[in-house]
């Protein structure tokens, strides 16, 4: 089976945030961007199909940042065919130029399958998954949870709430928007990775800038928490002798 | 009707869902503004769920053998059809396992914008939306350009119970307005949640770590600490995506629905997903390194400081 696996990069989640001077939007001066985690989690699934099955796997990330080459090496090192790197510098994009961006390039590429992230935390306006699979008229499913390579394409579980899961067969080519591989992704060793940095593996593909988007943000804001904890001082001593009397209060601790 | 509010609302098995109810409420809220009448499709469900959806005008029941569980292509196709036959101004959309596979579709099948993570949607001088992006650290202003926009909602946005009352309504049974035959994707069968080692909604106290825990070995020290305290180990969904803990132990969204006399959060961000199972407990107290984490919003008492340093000292106050 052939794969094609879409990934982006997103700024770190445990990172802080701030916004930029205009007001509009994060202070991207100093935001450390890491691979959306929920790509990692496809390129898993990816991984597991190929161990299965065999095939291929091509990885394609936009952007020109070192992160985009950090990213792709990593995808080589673990497993991956060929890495795509579209190059584009264009800031920031939104979901529907982005999805715009991957579409192109996918004519390029010989797929059966294309796996990536269900959601990214910076996603304002749709989903790259369901995006891409709509622009290419294919069938598309989200929130998948595992996969099974079948006779007659693969058969795929999704996860809604609460615990509940359906199966559904899928036949190929489609668009599956992964959250969570069968296994945590894989580590790799920096070794590896250099190894990769010495291959062929990775190439550049010029990629047009797409248009801008309909939809536009005029202000964004850190939420206060004001109406929310209050806050304990102090050193973790201190913090958590507080945090006992909290719980005794609660009734959760005896004696005092 | 060219400045209808039409409502996308979901169900599993018949049974329509809280977040569906929630966005006739905020339908109803923008029919005051706008004047327009809220449609609601209900998409291969019973006739008889549209009894639950008194906040609609109209509940059009969508019928076909092919729409009885909930298909990605099936549905998807029905309500991009619906849409681009009845134009209506606004679509609001849940943000959900199922409205993912809907609303970047109508986005697409309809052209026109979307906007995702939406907490409110405004239609007072212009459509706009206010947005929590980065899972709850950043709240966004958006404006549309247009008069028309699709609006993925994240549940617990309007008040579900708004959103039952009303009227009574016209329900109107349609056939599926295209062709679902030969479609690509097969629905086999649901899944019910597997049982655990552990019933995280039944422990009094949960010791919830999230990301910040930052290696499997580590939830160790929750487990030290949930044993000192007579509760149990939980986790944000991070922590079962790794593989560090069992689904079961899963809190928020895709997890389970916990209200503990007390919740310890160590290192959990507090995105929307996760805080939409947690909200209701009776004590939360939150330990994060970041003072900006969105958990501090919705727990009681925080503290800002390193997990690794305070964790192990409750363990040894509770154990001495």
């Amino acid at each position: 089976m052939n794969i094609a696996v879409l990934m982006r990069p997103v700024p770190d989640p445990v990172e802080e945030l701030e916004i930029s001077p205009d007001g509009a939007d994060l202070d991207r001066d100093y935001l450390g961007y890491v691979v959306n985690e929920f790509d990692e989690h496809a390129l898993e699934e990816g991984l597991l199909i190929k161990e299965q099955v065999g095939g291929t796997i091509t990885v394609l990330a936009p952007g020109s940042a070192d992160e985009i080459d950090d990213i792709l090496y990593t995808a080589l090192a673990k497993g991956a065919d060929r890495a795509v790197k579209l190059g584009t510098d264009v800031g920031p994009l939104s979901a529907h130029a982005l999805a715009r961006l991957f579409t192109d390039a996918l004519s390029d590429i010989d797929f059966d399958l294309v796996l990536t992230g269900v959601q990214a935390a910076d996603e304002l306006d749709g989903q790259v998954s369901v995006l891409v699979a709509s622009m290419l008229r294919l069938p598309h499913i989200s929130v998948v949870t595992a996969t099974e390579p079948i006779a007659a394409g693969v058969r795929v579980t999704k996860e809604f709430w609460a615990g509940i899961t359906a199966d559904y067969e899928v036949t190929l080519p489609a668009v599956l928007g992964v959250q969570a591989a069968r296994q945590a992704p894989r580590y790799v060793a920096i070794s590896r990775i250099r190894q990769a940095q010495q291959g062929e593996g990775l190439v550049e593909a010029d990629a047009v800038p797409p248009e801008r988007g309909s939809v536009r943000i005029t202000a964004v804001r850190l939420p206060e928490a004001e109406d929310g904890a209050e806050m304990l001082g102090g050193d973790a001593e201190a913090a958590a002798e507080r945090i006992i009397e909290i719980l005794r209060a609660a009734g959760v601790v005896q004696g005092g | 009707m060219a400045n209808e509010i039409f409502v996308v609302t979901e169900h599993l098995a018949g049974e329509v869902t809280e977040s569906s109810l929630e966005l006739l409420a905020m339908g109803r809220s923008l029919a005051a503004t706008t004047g327009a009448p809220v449609v609601a499709a209900l998409i291969g469900a019973p006739p008889a769920a549209a009894a639950t959806l008194g906040g609609a005008d109209l509940v059009l029941v969508v019928g076909d053998p092919h729409l009885s569980e909930f298909n990605p292509e099936a549905h998807a196709a029905v309500v991009v059809a619906l849409v681009n036959e009845r134009e209506p101004a606004i679509v609001l959309v849940p943000y959900t396992s199922i409205g993912m596979d809907l609303a970047s579709a109508i986005s697409v099948g309809c052209e026109l914008p979307l906007v995702s993570y939406c907490r409110r949607v405004t239609a007072a001088g212009g459509l706009a939306a206010t947005c929590q992006l980065h899972a709850g650290k950043v709240e966004a202003d958006v404006a549309v350009q247009g008069d028309r926009a699709v609006f993925a909602v994240l549940s617990g946005s309007a008040s579900a119970d708004d959103g039952r009352v009303g009227g009574a309504h016209a329900v109107e049974e349609i056939a599926s307005p295209v062709d679902l035959s030969g479609g690509k994707i097969t629905f086999i069968e649901f899944h019910e949640p597997v049982g655990g080692d552990v019933d995280i909604t039944a422990a009094d106290v949960l010791v919830v770590v999230g990301r910040g825990i930052d290696s499997g070995e580590n939830i160790e020290l929750a487990d030290e600490l949930a044993a000192a305290l007579g509760g149990a180990v939980a986790a944000s969904r991070p922590i079962i995506d790794q593989g560090w803990l069992p689904k079961s132990r899963q809190v928020g969204k895709s997890g389970l629905t916990v209200k503990p006399k007390a919740y310890l959060a160590f290192g959990v961000s507090g995105a929307p997903e996760h805080v939409e199972g947690m909200r209701d407990s009776s004590t939360i107290v939150a330990v994060n390194s970041d003072p900006q984490a969105p958990i501090f919003g919705v727990a009681h008492y925080g503290w800002v400081g390193d997990l690794f340093d305070i964790l192990p000292e409750l363990t040894d106050r509770l154990e001495g």
